[in-house]
C-alpha cells in the first residue's frame, strides 16, 4: 500500500473494470490482503496469530448467531434452553462446545499475539495506535466473554456476575448506585440477564469494527518483522498473496486441528463443572473462580489484603484496572530505539521473567485463596508493576543492544552472521528464529 | 461569548468581532449538543431498577416461629437476608468485645432495635465479594467467632455479624426495617427505594 513498488490493482475482465469504476471493493481487498500489499519477507510464525484472532472472532460470531436462535434469555428458561441445545437441537452440542472452546482459543491466540508484540517491540513508533487499538479490542473481548459466561445462568454464571459487578461497589459514593445501575436491580436477576444478552450480541460486532481500524492503522507503516528493522527496498518484501495467505492458511488449519481436539475430546476441560448447576441466589459455590483467561487479574484483585489509606478492596479493584491501563503507556515506558527483543540481551531476559510471572499470577488466580496463594499473588503483582514502571525504563537506558542487520534482506538472506558477530565472538544465527533463542 | 455577540459588534476591535454567522454556528451546535445529552438521559436511566423491582423493595416476615438460637434465610430485593434470634450468651459475647478490637466498630445495640437486642437482621451478602456466608442452617460452620463464616475467602463474623477476621472490609449490612408487631418485621421500610 504505502510502498512505491506495491503492485497496482488491474481488473482482468470487463466486469471487473465495470465494478472497479463504481465500487472498488476488489481493489481494496487486493491492496489490503492481496498481491498489492507488500509484507516483510522474514515474518516468523508468531506473526500468524493476528489472522488467527480474526478466524476465532468469526467462529464466535457465526456459532453465536445460531445459538441465539435457540437460547432463551429468561432466568427461568436460560439454563434449560442451553440443556435443550445440548440434548435436542440438531448439532446443538457441537455448536455450543465450539462457541465455549472458541472463546478460550480466541484468548489463547490473542495472548500469544500480544506477547509477540511485547517481545518484538511492535508497540513502538510508528505503530503506537495499532497497539492501543489492540488493547481496546482486548478490553472489549473481556467484557464480551464475561457477559457470555453469565448467559447459561449456572452457579458460576450467577456468582461470577455477582462478584464482578461487586467490584464496582468498591468505589466510594458512586460505587453502590453504579452497581445497581449495571445490574438493573439489587442482585443479578432478569434485568441483568437480558441486558447481558443484548450486549453480548452487540460487542463482537463492535470488536469487528475496531479490528478494521487496527488493521487500517497497521497498514500505514505495514507489519514490523523479527529484526525490527524497517523495510528499505522491494527485496525486503513479498506480496501478501500468495505468500502469506498460504502460510496463514496452513497454520490456521493446524491450529484448528488442536481446537477440534479440545472441542470434541475434552470440551469441558477449560470450563468449571459448577456451571452445570442451575443458578441459586441463596447458596454460593464453595469457591468462585472465573474463566482461566481472567485468572491473572483475579489474582491481582485478591492480592490486596490490608487497608492502607484506601480500603483493601478498592486497592484490589484499582490495581486490576491499572494492570491493563498501564499497557496503553508501554510505547513511552520503553525508550529503547531497538524494536526487536532478539537484539536486546537484557530486555529478552526480563521478557521471559515477565511471562513466568504472569503464569504464576494465573496459577494463583485459579486457586482457593489460601495464605500461600495470596503471598504468591502479592509478590507476582508487585513484580508485574515493577516490570513496566521500573525495570523496563531502566533497561532501555542502560542496555547495549546487539548490532542490527543492515536490512531485512541481508538478515533473511543469511548475511546476518557476518553482519552481527563482533570480531572474535561468534554467536549462533538469530535470523528468524523463535523468541526462545 | 455568544451572548454578547451582536451583529454589529461595534465595540470590538476589528478582526476579533463575532459575526452573525459565527453566532448562529455556536448556537446551532450548542442546541444540538443539548439535544444529544437530553436523548442519552432516557437511554442511561432505563438501566436502573424498574418499578416492579422497586415495588418489591419491602417484604414482611413473620418471625414468631424462630426459636431462641435459631435463624432463617429470607429474600429481600433478591438478596438473602438473615434473621437470627440471639441467645443470651450470644448477646453477652457480642457486648463483651471492646469496640477498639473491631475493624468496623459498631455495638450490638447499634445494630438492633431498642428492646429487641435478640433480633439480629442482616443481609446475607458477604461484604468482601458478595458470597452468602454459612451459619444459618442447623450444623453449618459458624466460624471461630460463632456468628457467620464466609467459605469463599474465609471472612469470619461474630454473633453481632461484625467482621472479625478475613478479607471483608465491613460488617454484614443491617437493612432498613421496622417491627410492625412483636412477631412481624417489615424489611425495606423507610428504605431508599
Ligand atoms: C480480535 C482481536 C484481534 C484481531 C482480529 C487482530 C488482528 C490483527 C492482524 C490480522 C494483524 C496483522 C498480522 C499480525 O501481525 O499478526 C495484527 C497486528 C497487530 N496487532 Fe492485533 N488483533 C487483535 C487483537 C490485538 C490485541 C488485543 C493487541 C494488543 C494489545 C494487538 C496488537 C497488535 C499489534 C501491535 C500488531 C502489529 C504487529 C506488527 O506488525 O509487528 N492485536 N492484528
Ligand atoms: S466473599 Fe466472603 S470472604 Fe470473600
Amino acid at each position: 500500500m504505502s510502498f512505491a513498488w506495491a503492485k497496482p490493482y488491474e481488473p482482468k475482465s470487463a466486469f471487473g473494470r465495470w465494478i472497479d469504476a463504481r465500487l472498488p471493493l476488489p481493489r481494496l481487498v487486493y491492496g489490503a490482503v492481496g498481491g498489492g500489499y507488500p509484507v516483510p519477507r522474514n515474518l516468523n510464525y508468531w506473526w500468524n496469530f493476528g489472522v488467527l484472532a480474526g478466524v476465532f472472532l468469526t467462529i464466535q460470531i457465526v456459532t453465536g448467531i445460531v445459538l441465539a436462535m435457540w437460547y432463551y434469555s429468561s432466568v427461568d428458561g436460560a439454563f434449560n434452553s442451553v440443556e435443550h441445545i445440548m440434548r435436542d437441537v440438531n448439532a446443538g452440542w457441537a455448536l455450543r462446545y465450539i462457541h465455549m472452546n472458541g472463546a478460550s482459543f480466541f484468548f489463547i491466540v490473542t495472548y500469544i499475539h500480544i506477547f509477540r508484540g511485547i517481545y518484538y517491540g511492535s508497540y513502538k513508533a510508528p505503530r503506537e495506535l495499532v497497539w492501543m487499538l489492540g488493547l481496546v479490542i482486548y478490553l472489549l473481548m473481556m467484557a464480551t466473554a464475561f457477559m457470555g459466561y453469565v448467559l447459561p445462568w449456572g452457579q458460576m454464571s450467577y456468582w461470577g456476575a455477582q462478584v464482578i459487578t461487586g467490584f464496582f461497589s468498591a468505589f466510594p459514593l458512586v460505587g453502590e448506585p453504579l452497581r445497581i445501575w449495571l445490574l438493573g436491580g439489587y442482585a443479578p436477576d432478569q434485568a441483568t440477564l437480558t441486558r447481558f444478552f443484548s450486549l453480548h450480541y452487540l460487542l463482537p460486532f463492535v470488536i469487528a469494527g475496531v479490528v478494521i481500524l487496527h488493521i487500517w492503522a497497521l497498514h500505514i507503516p505495514g507489519s514490523s518483522n523479527p529484526t525490527g528493522v524497517d523495510i528499505k527496498e522491494e527485496r525486503d518484501t513479498l506480496p501478501f498473496h500468495p505468500f502469506y495467505t498460504a502460510k496463514d492458511g496452513w497454520f490456521g488449519a493446524a491450529v484448528l486441528l488442536v481446537f477440534a481436539l479440545f472441542t470434541y475430546f475434552a470440551p469441558n476441560f477449560l470450563g468449571h463443572p459448577d456451571n452445570y448447576i442451575p443458578a441459586n441466589p441463596l447458596a454460593t459455590p464453595a469457591e468462585i473462580v472465573p474463566e482461566w483467561y481472567f485468572w491473572p487479574f483475579y489474582a491481582i484483585l485478591r492480592a490486596f489484603t490490608v487497608d492502607f489509606i484506601l480500603p483493601a478492596k478498592l486497592w484490589g479493584v484499582l490495581a486490576m484496572f491499572a494492570s491493563i491501563l498501564l499497557l496503553f503507556f508501554l510505547p513511552w515506558l520503553d525508550n529503547s530505539a531497538v524494536r526487536s527483543g532478539s537484539y536486546r540481551p537484557l530486555f529478552k531476559r526480563f521478557f521471559w521473567i515477565l511471562v513466568v510471572n504472569l503464569i504464576l499470577l494465573g496459577w494463583a488466580g485459579g486457586r482457593a485463596a489460601t495464605p500461600v496463594v495470596i503471598a504468591v499473588s502479592q509478590l507476582a503483582t508487585a513484580y508485574y508493576f515493577a516490570h513496566f514502571l521500573i525495570i523496563l525504563p531502566l533497561i532501555s537506558k542502560f542496555e547495549r543492544p546487539l548490532p542490527l542487520p543492515d536490512s531485512i534482506s541481508t538478515s533473511a538472506l543469511h548475511g546476518e552472521r557476518s553482519e552481527t558477530a563482533p570480531a572474535g565472538i561468534t554467536r549462533p544465527s538469530a535470523t528468524t528464529a523463535t523468541p526462545a533463542e | 461569548m455568544a451572548t454578547q455577540a451582536s451583529a454589529e459588534g461595534t465595540d470590538r476591535a476589528a478582526g476579533t468581532e463575532v459575526r452573525r454567522r459565527d453566532f448562529l454556528n455556536v448556537a446551532a451546535v450548542s442546541f444540538a449538543g443539548i439535544g444529544v445529552v437530553a436523548v442519552t438521559i432516557p437511554l442511561i436511566s432505563q438501566m436502573n431498577p424498574p418499578a416492579d423491582v422497586l415495588a418489591l423493595a419491602e417484604v414482611e416476615v413473620d418471625i414468631s416461629k424462630i426459636q431462641t438460637g435459631q435463624a432463617i434465610k429470607t429474600v429481600w430485593r433478591k438478596q438473602p437476608v438473615f434473621i437470627r434470634n440471639l441467645t443470651p450468651q450470644e448477646i453477652q459475647a457480642a457486648n463483651a468485645v471492646p469496640l477498639g478490637e473491631l475493624r468496623d466498630p459498631e455495638t450490638l445495640a447499634g445494630r438492633t432495635k431498642p428492646g429487641k437486642a435478640n433480633w439480629l437482621i442482616t443481609l446475607g451478602v458477604c461484604t468482601h465479594l458478595g458470597c452468602v456466608p454459612l451459619g444459618v442452617g442447623e450444623g453449618e460452620n459458624r466460624g471461630p467467632f460463632g456468628g457467620y463464616f464466609c467459605p469463599c475467602h474465609g471472612s469470619a463474623y461474630d454473633t453481632a455479624a461484625r467482621i472479625r477476621t478475613g478479607p471483608a472490609p465491613t460488617n454484614l449490612v443491617v437493612p432498613e426495617y421496622e417491627f410492625v408487631s412483636d412477631t412481624l418485621v417489615r424489611i425495606g421500610a423507610g428504605g431508599t427505594a
